[in-house]
């Protein structure tokens, strides 16, 4: 899950990050108010759950008021990558002396959280990373021992000449860990973490993804999510425990599993067609999750066909047919639907579709053939 | 022989009690599965299906009756305890089928089951099956399955079902099918398991199915062109997925790479893997690779 940057330094600050002071508006009247009462410069950013917002031209400095509602007229509405701008966070502006980069992730390779930071922070870090990685420091943290105060010392030590900005870098790391265990973090991010020419230590950026497998044990955390920023199929799809992503294609597909849901998908593409979603109904054979998955689906205008294929295993072939039978009755569905059970309790499952004449399939092959014939 | 479990594995149930526990337990031991115990704090004494004992914990368990191999479905929050448990009870390969363990209890789990010398497959997977052998541990349905000589790894679940489906009715039977799981951190990688193929005499070639994220594929091409002498033939779901899975700055900075299906792609067939582009061109590649293995 991801959550907005004004979140991110919200949970930063309460670890004792140290933060610029910063509060979050919709609209520019706001804006203005706020800038107003700081009386100094500001910066006013765009609250959208999506990177590159500076390049985009989401994020601008303001040296008055009046220039800060300027900016929020232009910036409330904006469309970043497909997302709308509904709301700014205006932070004090900062002087930079220089911009160093914090990160901790979880890492498949060593299995282990890891540490990055390097001292040539700012917006082109993943180019450094690409193009100079002995510039980005590693260090790779024992989940059981913790991360040791030497260790995030030594790290400091190559991030900055100064021993009192080194001390203040060391304690911000601690805390950036402190605060990725805390909150069951898969990525927590501060880029830039700002040197101010009065050797000051700030963290004016900050990023963090959780963990979804965690959310049950973090209820203050569910409670950041924003829903309003995501599609509404995606929210009703995961209410029902469903994991759904729309795409552009006019060929809808229902599929139990990820992998072989991708596999679905890339097929349709290899028959000439164009996946409009991938959709998977998960392990458990719920009739409501195929009712809802057809709902979801058909909210697209541009979907002209469905593909169903299931192969049962712990999902039972004959629950999805009976969640078909009620779709059918309680929806109004116009589009073709092409069925593929096979699987557990499928001889059942075919029993219940008989009276429906469908076009059903034997395989997926021959079902992604059909749901392109029909869809075109 | 098979990979990971054969004849000699005496099974307890972590979990037996509960619904999937209980559920798959009867299927295992239909399928001929030594299943010796089980186990579910608070329910020990009780007899499972009139026969099986069940133990409080699996040290008992382990005690009691020698079982060697542990399979766990314990709901989510408490898998990572229930890996630990298994480990420190001394079994030699546990298999954990719980979906949605949360990321950092694995980071714990995983370093203690190796100061144990144990062998973790999973979490979130569908567990091994070795139709030889007639024994799985685990959720696969028995019923797609065939004794035969390739062995299956894979990243998924039900499309590891549709690939084994489409490899026995075209005649290729199996001697190990094995899900890694998908999620980011997991116990047993493509390496471990193509170790395990490679040394087995009843493998004679190896289907692998990857999917988008991460680099275990790239890093499974590397081995397979350095030591495998058994031909392989590779799937790799999500050559249409979209961008955007991927975790910021940090998660390109660590892999150095996006985990694209076509960087997947390329790495096996500059180790001279071929690739299937769709399912059911599988089979006719594993006929090219290794001829007379159709039964």
């Amino acid at each position: 899950m991801k959550i907005h940057e004004y979140q991110a330094k919200e949970l930063f600050r309460a670890d004792g990050v140290p933060v610029p002071p910063g509060e979050v508006a919709r609209t520019a009247d706001e804006v203005y108010n706020i800038a107003r009462r700081y009386g100094k410069p500001v910066v006013v950013k765009s609250q959208v759950l999506v990177g590159g917002r500076g390049k985009a031209g989401g994020v601008k400095l303001a040296k008055d008021a009046d220039e800060a509602r300027k900016h929020a007229e232009t910036i409330l509405g904006m469309d970043i990558k497909g997302l709308t701008v509904d709301k700014v966070l205006i932070t004090q502006a900062v002087k930079i002396d220089t911009e160093i980069y914090l990160g901790v992730i979880m890492d498949r390779a060593s299995q282990r959280p890891v540490i990055m930071a390097s001292a040539a922070g700012g917006v082109e870090i993943e180019e450094v990373a690409r193009e100079n990685p002995d510039a980005i420091q590693r260090l790779t943290v024992d989940p059981l021992h913790g991360l040791l105060p030497f260790q995030s010392r030594v790290l400091a030590s190559k991030l900055h000449d100064d021993f009192k900005v080194i001390r203040q870098i060391a304690t911000i790391i601690e805390k950036l860990y402190r605060t990725f265990v805390r909150v069951d973090a898969s990525l927590a991010e501060i880029n830039p973490l700002v040197v101010t020419p009065e050797g000051k230590v700030l963290a004016i950026d900050a990023k963090i993804n959780i963990d979804d497998n965690a959310l049950y044990r973090q209820p203050e955390i569910e409670s950041l999510r924003d829903l309003s920023a995501e599609d509404p199929g995606e929210v009703a799809a995961r209410e029902m425990g469903l994991s759904f992503v729309r795409l552009k294609g006019n060929v809808g597909n229902i599929v139990n599993g990820a992998g072989l849901a991708m596999a679905t998908m890339d097929l349709i593409k290899t028959y000439g067609g164009e996946p409009a979603n991938f959709l998977d109904i998960g392990g458990s054979s719920n009739p409501e999750k195929v009712i809802t998955a057809i709902d979801i689906i058909l909210g697209d205008p541009s979907v002209k066909s469905i593909f169903i294929n299931i192969f049962g295993g712990i999902t039972r072939c004959d629950d999805v047919a009976r969640g078909l039978v009620t779709a059918f009755e309680k929806l109004d569905i116009k589009l073709p639907i092409v069925v593929r059970l096979t699987g557990t309790n499928e001889a059942e499952a075919k029993e219940i579709l008989a009276k429906m004449d469908l076009p059903t399939a034997d395989t997926m092959d021959g079902g992604v053939k059909k749901a392109i014939e029909l869809a075109s | 022989m098979s990979a990971f479990i054969d004849k000699n594995t005496r099974l307890v149930v972590q979990g037996i009690t509960g619904r999937d526990g209980s559920f798959h337990a009867k299927q295992m031991m239909e399928y001929g599965t030594d299943l010796v115990a089980g186990v579910t704090p608070g329910k020990g004494g009780q007899k499972f299906e009139g026969k099986v004992p069940v133990f409080d914990s699996v040290h008992e368990a382990v005690i009691e009756t020698a079982a060697n191999t542990s399979v766990i479905y314990v709901r989510a929050a408490f898998a990572a305890d229930a890996i630990c448990e298994a480990a420190d009870a001394g079994v030699d390969v546990i298999v954990c089928i719980t979906e949605g363990v949360p990321v950092i209890d694995m980071a714990k789990a995983l370093p203690f089951v190796r100061e144990k010398g144990c062998r973790l497959i999973g979490p979130n997977c569908p567990g091994i099956i070795a139709p030889r052998d007639t024994v799985k541990v685990g959720i696969l349905p028995a019923t797609i399955v065939g004794p035969g000589a390739v062995g299956v790894v894979s990243r998924s679940g039900t499309l590891t079902y549709e690939v084994v489906f489409q490899l026995t009715s075209n005649g290729y039977g199996q001697s190990t099918c094995i899900g890694i799981g998908g999620d980011p951190l997991i116990g047993t990688n493509f390496i471990d398991t193509l170790e395990a193929f490679e040394s087995d005499e009843d493998t004679k070639a190896v289907v692998l199915i990857g999917e988008i994220g991460g680099t275990d594929e790239q890093e499974a091409a590397d081995y397979i062109k350095a030591k495998m002498s058994k031909p392989v033939v590779a799937f790799i779901a999500g050559q249409t997925a979209p961008e955007g899975k991927r975790m910021g700055h940090a998660g390109a900075i660590v892999s150095g790479a996006a985990g694209t299906a076509q960087e997947k792609i390329e790495a096996f067939e500059k180790a001279k893997v071929p690739v299937a582009r769709i399912p059911s061109e599988i089979t006719k590649l594993l006929g090219e690779a290794a001829p007379g293995l159709k039964v």
